[in-house]
């Protein structure tokens, strides 16, 4: 048992670290200060392609670096320090693994290199009013009709459908047996005609989710990914590979020591806050299971190999990261004290002079998602159970 | 970046695991506990004789100069067990602290005897009103023409009912009232010893030192960095004594909730129940975390090292007390009964918790630390 990292990681680490000194500059504004989120994004991303950085988990053969988990760790933590912005999930971290995984070669030669390139801005359609932890009850239909699927239906919860070129869709293609047994996985073109997309206003105040209804939507046979009707076994392989990013250890640290400067330039009975006994305890608290985790997530990654997708134990990942990012964002909220009320316009701005205020707020209300999203934590608890404890 | 055992820690895992299987169970323990030493002889001899004695003293001293991963390894398979033989109290304080502070002479006798199992020996340093600081202690040495005298009283001295030689702290005579570590034969003049039980069954002992003769370990010098370290290193070995009980606990209970039907199907297929038992194997899973990281970090610098040494014994303190009462409360009635090894797991567990410093006193102590 050894976790020191070796020669070469050390080196690893100082590229990574002078990288994104380098790389991510004041050209690269804070998200909120953006004048386009989406090109900003892109631009981000395809910095980090140029390097060859953009899908530190995809195999070498597929453009990937081909990394040794404990590289994708040291990239990672490396990003969060300076601040830099993680890439979109979507298309990197899920549609890419999906068609390498599971797509024919064909696929994989049109959507790779264009994701790799972020070329296109990809979304995800599970979700319905109907199926959202039951995401097996899915109703959203594919007829076929000749080398095409006829698509009706609608998504939910759809992150950036408004800004993406694709959605990668669950949809229903048969009735037969159990639900799970009749979901096909599609590659749906969002330029198709009969996408509409609406958009959700979350408790932030801002909008990133969407509503996306299909009428009559023609996707070609061309575009589903493996057999039909074996959608779900995908699919469940991809949130996997979800669940492990969604720990989001790395910007956990960077948001700790982010906390405790804002608690000690607020001040409590003449003091810095961070100097409250009660305040910092409670942040002790979420620090110690902090670390722990930091080593549940290496010991998952230590036994992977690259490219690979953990078990059932990134449930617990998932679960406790999540809970780890609301504890810090409850936390900042208190830190923030009356100014954890302000409101900011759409680029985060605000008139309070208040330094961090209205970011924490937007930040605690959108972060509401984590334990919803990717499988509520409910869901996951019961994949644990099951998969894990074996109890049924 | 690994965290696989090497061959041979995995032969000590197994090596341990055989033991507990054959020589331990909780009636066998019971009879063990019920005896007059309060652990077996026998099974004190087959200790020595595997070489478990001998593991952390380096091989100058005659041992196999084993490292924190080997005792982790060995002290999460003695928890799993609910072994009660002092191997902490002899081993892991007595004999560690001879080895670190010891003249040659000292090392070569006691060592010898701790390793052939001859020797039992207790560390003590708790008064009244100590609490959990180490160094608020009054007993004092003063010299003498032939040995140094010490007066005080220690309390809660774990194996000090059977221990042979005892280590006391005492401030010395000098201006700075520095403390240093005293060899005491506990059966000489001057050591009164009063015996009494635990809730987890190991008998302890209040020791009374009037003019009681000493001989200092070591050569002189001030001995608390040396012997916090020490507790230090034990602390971290009882966390891994810990997680083994809270793995038993965790699979017994999950065991349990597969097999006790109630309403017609088994309690472990109602989802109340379900999270809750996820709820109690992540809290193992977090606490076996913070371990290695606390083990893995015995080879960095002694801030970090103090720092995952706290946070580990404030996660131990806080999951053991989940993991320790869900598994009474899924138990149900039977989770109270003094029947079901269950009840001694926890109240061995509630026992770690409060030794050397409670989870309160580590997040103090972690928080002192700054970021």
């Amino acid at each position: 048992m050894d976790t020191r990292f070796t020669k070469q990681e050390i080196a690893f680490r100082e590229e990574a670290r002078l990288f994104f000194a380098e790389a991510y500059t004041s050209d690269f504004k804070p998200r909120y200060e953006a004048a386009d989120y989406r090109q900003w994004q892109i631009d981000w991303q395809k910095v980090l392609y140029e390097r060859g950085w953009a899908a530190p988990g995809w195999p070498r053969e597929y453009g990937g670096p081909g990394w040794t988990p404990t590289q994708r760790y040291i990239f990672e933590a490396e990003r969060a320090n300076a601040d830099a912005p993680d890439v979109i999930p979507f298309g990197l971290k899920m549609a890419g693994p999906t068609i390498y995984t599971s797509g024919n070669e064909a696929q994989k030669a049109y959507f790779l290199p264009r994701i790799l390139k972020s070329e296109d801005w990809w979304c995800q359609g599970y979700s319905e009013t109907g199926a959202g932890s039951d995401l097996a009850a899915l109703k959203t239909r594919a007829v076929a009709d000749g080398d095409d699927y006829i698509v009706n239906g609608a998504k939910i919860w759809t992150t950036y459908a408004h800004y993406a070129d694709w959605i990668f869709c669950l949809v229903r293609t048969s009735s037969e047996g159990k639900p799970q047994q009749g979901i096909s996985f599609l590659l749906i073109d969002m330029t198709s005609p009969g996408i509409k997309v609406n958009p959700i206003i979350t408790l932030d105040g801002q909008h990133s989710l969407n509503e996306v209804e299909f009428h009559e939507v023609r996707v070609p046979k061309a575009n589903r990914i493996g057999e039909e009707n074996k959608g779900w076994t995908y699919a469940k392989a991809l949130l996997m590979h979800e669940r492990t990013g969604i720990a989001g250890l790395a910007n956990s640290m960077r948001g700790l020591a982010q906390l405790r400067e804002m608690a000690a330039t607020e001040r409590h009975g003449g003091r810095p806050l961070l100097e409250n006994p009660s305040f910092r305890h409670r942040l002790a608290d979420v620090e110690v299971e902090l670390l722990a985790l930091e080593f549940t997530e290496l010991r998952v990654l230590s036994t992977l190999a690259a490219g690979a997708a953990p078990g059932p134990e990134s449930s617990l990942l998932k679960i406790k990261g999540t809970e780890i990012q609301q504890a810090l964002q409850e936390l900042s909220m208190e830190a923030a004290g009356y100014y954890q009320g302000v409101l900011t316009d759409e680029r985060g701005k605000d008139d309070s002079g208040h330094p961090f205020g209205g970011a924490v707020r937007q930040q605690y209300m959108y972060g509401r998602a984590a334990t919803v999203y990717a499988g509520s934590n409910e869901v996951q608890k019961n994949i644990i159970a099951k998969a894990v404890l074996g109890l049924a | 970046m690994n965290f696989e055992l090497s061959e041979e820690q995995e032969m000590l895992k197994n090596s341990v695991a055989r033991f507990v299987q054959d020589h331990y169970g909780i009636d066998k323990r019971k009879a063990i506990l019920a005896g007059d030493r309060g652990f077996s002889t026998e099974n004190w001899q087959i200790f020595s004789e595997l070489g478990w004695l001998s593991i952390p003293f380096n091989e100058a001293s005659g041992g196999f100069g084993g490292n924190a991963v080997d005792i982790m390894v060995l002290m999460e398979e003695l928890g799993k067990g609910l072994v009660s033989e002092p191997y902490l109290a002899t081993v892991l304080l007595f004999g560690s602290l001879v080895q670190a502070l010891g003249t040659p002479e000292q090392k070569a006798d006691l060592l010898r005897r701790v390793m052939a199992g001859e020797l039992q020996g207790a560390f003590a340093w708790l008064e009244r009103h100590s609490r959990f600081d180490l160094d608020d202690i009054n007993t004092s040495a003063t010299p003498s023409a032939e040995a140094w005298l010490l007066n005080g009283e220690k309390t809660v001295v774990f194996n000090g009912a059977d221990a042979d030689q005892l280590l006391v702290s005492a401030r010395d005579s000098g201006d700075a009232a520095e403390i240093a570590l005293f060899l005491v034969d506990a059966n000489a003049a001057g050591v009164s010893r009063q015996a009494y039980r635990l809730m987890d069954g190991q008998l302890v002992a209040n020791i009374r030192l009037v003019q009681a003769p000493a001989s200092r370990l070591g050569s002189g010098g001030n001995a608390f960095t040396a012997m916090q370290a020490q507790v230090d290193a034990a602390t971290l070995a009882l966390c891994a004594e810990a997680l083994g009980i809270m793995q038993y606990l965790q699979e017994s209970t999950v065991e349990y909730a597969r097999t006790r039907h109630q309403f017609g199907a088994p309690i472990g297929s109602f989802q109340a129940l379900q999270h809750r038992l996820v709820e109690t194997f992540m809290s193992c899973e977090q606490t076996r975390s913070m371990l290695y990281r606390a083990v893995c970090s015995t080879q960095e610098q002694s801030r970090q090292r103090q720092r995952d040494l706290h946070a580990l014994k404030m996660m131990v303190a806080r999951n053991g007390k989940l993991v320790g009462s869900e598994a009474i409360q899924i138990h149900g009635g039977m989770g109270l009964t003094d029947e079901l090894p269950i009840g001694h797991y926890v109240k061995r567990l509630m026992m770690i918790n409060t030794s050397f410093g409670n989870g309160d006193y580590h997040r103090e102590k972690f928080v002192e630390l700054g970021a």
